[in-house]
């Protein structure tokens, strides 16, 4: 029992919480405990840290910033509108407060009004679609369109448009990348054709991709039905994304053990057999590390995309948020990227467990 | 005409302008039914002989012919053990094995080769590990998987690359009676390679050395006339072991001499005058030197 959650927990990669379970099946208290400080209670220390840090300097950027703004009145305006200003900014105005770095509380703040903001969103929505289910269908018998609602996105909802486009754009990026790796890795002279290709195309910077990729899409498509910002982003995103995967596959498929190729001839498997039987298992260790860089990648890229591309994710959040100056934009805006990141993570957790349920290891090769 | 033959058989690599033969007029013919043994020393080429009739290399001059017909690539009628076991680590025993036999007799049924694959798991004694993965297995086990792989595509020659020697002496003897069992089944005409002269000649109808490279060659063959089944613990004291014993080895060691003679490299002793660190006089303590670090 207690091996088998540990063997569990190892696999998901949460192996911290190992000896809190050493602990509760009563083995070796001295050890465990220590190690519970070591991997649990010290990272845990080690974020608070971060917090206060943040805490210091946000509130130092805050005075620097209040100070500053009083200056500028007293100057400006004389001494009179200086004490206005303190006033103004003491009693905590939304019109006067200095804008700058917020604090972890304010961001907080902001998570929370975020999410009351997704609950009446989702609530509108609710009514919205109760009220037009009689029309729809009766618009539906006459074979009209049904009416949807177009209301403004919530955070939430953004945060599931951003979702949708990097995985469209990575399951492109795969479907692009892997067969052409494979092709490549196969034939020496194919590779060294288009090694030139790819060393042009991998820095190419993604508002660049995002450009290439409108002028194409602009033309081919001109159907006003279909979702083109989407389109256009979760493309520019595989494109981006797709480099590390073409170069890992290609990279791992030149290079599997000459034992394995060897054996592969001796027993005259067929091209398919070869490919899928011992070609491809034994370069998916590479294959899926390529995946993983090409996930993270187009994680990244994406908020620069959405944000060009005008696609309703976290990326024209940000943008928005900047432009629009509010109260608590900046605090939004952190809430962004700290949701940007948690996700990020997940995703990385969520492809290496993946990768050891598919992929032999690589310890087994001696 | 011989079952398999070897004529003029010459192989060189190639670095750069630089040559280097290997392998150099290379004479064999393996009767059908017969166990050779093929003995020498590591680097004199033994891999690259295997791989020119396994079909992965091809000689530059001379003649690879079984049954009478040059070999144009590797083919299911030679089954290889080869000296790393080079099996696939993500798959089991069974899918192992399974791989051979679906693209060997892919017009079986499914009992059919199911039936074939377990068959060849039972003769290498591993039906308890059927499922398990290489790297679950000991160094023997593999080799056994190995052998039961080339033996399962129902192969006409068998060739062994020094299949053994990664193995500890125990194991050897064990898996050495094993095959040698295995093969007395249905006799069929099997090529060993070793470093091992006794395996040889446990092993073997007949033993021939290969000279040391570069430009290895073949030399005399001998007869191994020890009855069979031999039993490896009882054979040791067979005078007729022990004299073929000696015969090869002297045979190996002075073609081994010539080799060394042949190369005119003198080598410069330096000078050395022996000292003994940390015992300077009897009964007077050397005084400890001090280290500097900085």
């Amino acid at each position: 029992m207690k091996d088998k959650i540990i063997k569990t927990i190892r696999f998901i990669g949460l192996g911290f919480f190992e000896p809190l379970v050493r602990l509760a099946a009563g083995e070796d208290q001295k050890k465990n405990l220590s190690d519970v400080f070591k991997k649990i209670v010290f990272p845990i220390l080690s974020i608070f840290l971060f917090l206060a840090l943040w805490e210091g300097g946000a509130s130092y950027l805050y005075n620097t910033e209040a100070q500053r703004k009083i200056e500028k009145e007293r100057t400006d305006r004389g001494d009179e509108a200086a004490a206005a200003m303190i006033a103004c900014i003491e009693s905590g105005d939304i019109s006067c407060q200095p804008n700058t770095l917020p604090s972890p509380t304010q961001v907080y703040g902001a998570y929370k009004a975020l999410l009351k903001d997704h609950n009446i969103i989702s609530k509108k929505k609710e009514d919205f679609e109760s009220k037009t289910a009689k029309i729809n269908e009766k618009r539906k018998a006459k074979g009209q369109d049904p009416i949807t609602y177009t209301g403004r996105p919530s955070f939430v909802d953004q945060i599931g448009t951003s979702i949708k486009t990097v995985f469209a754009g990575f399951l492109l990026a795969a479907i692009i990348a892997i067969p052409i790796g494979i092709i490549m890795g196969l034939s020496p002279t194919l590779r060294t054709s288009f090694n030139w290709l790819i060393q042009i195309f991998k820095p190419v910077s993604p508002v660049v991709w995002l450009l290439l990729v409108f002028m194409i899409v602009k033309t081919l498509i001109s159907n006003p039905d279909l979702d083109k910002s989407f389109i256009i982003s979760f493309i520019s995103v595989g494109l981006c994304s797709m480099w590390a995967t073409l170069v890992n596959t290609s990279m791992g498929v030149s290079t599997v053990d000459k034992d394995f190729i060897n054996v592969s001839k001796v027993l005259k498997l067929n091209i398919g057999q070869n490919i899928f039987k011992v070609v491809l298992p034994a370069s998916f260790p590479l294959i899926f590390t390529g995946l993983r860089i090409t996930l993270s990648v187009a994680w990244m890229v994406l908020i620069a995309i959405e944000l060009l591309a005008q696609s309703p994710g976290l990326g024209s959040f940000v943008w928005e948020e900047f432009q629009n100056g509010a109260n608590d934009s900046n605090a939004k805006i952190i809430v962004a990227m700290f949701v940007i990141g948690g996700i990020g993570f997940l995703l990385e957790r969520i492809m290496l467990v993946i990768q050891k349920l598919v992929t032999f290891n690589k310890a087994d090769l001696a | 005409m011989a079952f398999l033959e070897l004529r003029n058989v010459h192989k060189s690599y190639k670095t750069g302008n630089e040559v280097t033969e290997v392998l150099s007029d290379i004479n064999l013919e393996i009767e059908e039914g017969e166990f050779v043994a093929i003995v020498g020393f590591t680097g004199s080429g033994k891999t690259t002989l295997i791989n020119l009739i396994n079909g992965l290399h091809f000689p530059d001059k001379g003649e690879v012919l079984l049954k009478g017909k040059t070999i144009m690539g590797p083919g299911p009628d030679r089954g290889v053990v080869f000296q790393n076991y080079s099996l696939l680590p993500w798959l089991t025993v069974y899918q192992n094995i399974m791989l051979a036999v679906n693209e060997i007799f892919s017009d079986l049924s499914k009992k059919e080769k199911d039936a074939h694959v377990r068959k060849y798991i039972e003769m290498v004694n591993l039906s308890h590990a059927t499922d398990k993965r290489p790297s679950e297995l000991s160094g023997g086990m593999r080799q056994r998987v190995s052998v039961a792989r080339a033996l399962a595509m129902n192969p006409e020659v068998l060739l062994m690359d020094e299949p053994l020697s990664a193995l500890d002496a125990l194991t050897r003897g064990t898996l050495q009676e094993e095959i040698i069992n295995i093969w007395s089944q249905d006799k069929k005409t099997a090529l060993l390679i070793t470093n091992d002269v006794d395996e040889g000649i446990i092993m073997a109808d007949r033993i021939i050395p290969l000279k040391p490279g570069p430009k290895a060659t073949l030399g005399p063959e001998f007869k191994i006339n020890l009855e069979r089944p031999r039993d490896v613990t009882a054979i040791n004291k067979n005078p007729e072991f022990k004299r073929l014993r000696n015969d090869i080895l002297e045979y190996l060691i002075e073609v081994g001499a010539d080799r060394r003679q042949a190369s005119n490299q003198k080598y410069e002793l330096p000078r050395l005058n022996p000292v003994m660190p940390g015992r300077v006089r009897f009964g007077i303590k050397k005084e400890t030197e001090k280290t500097k670090y900085f």
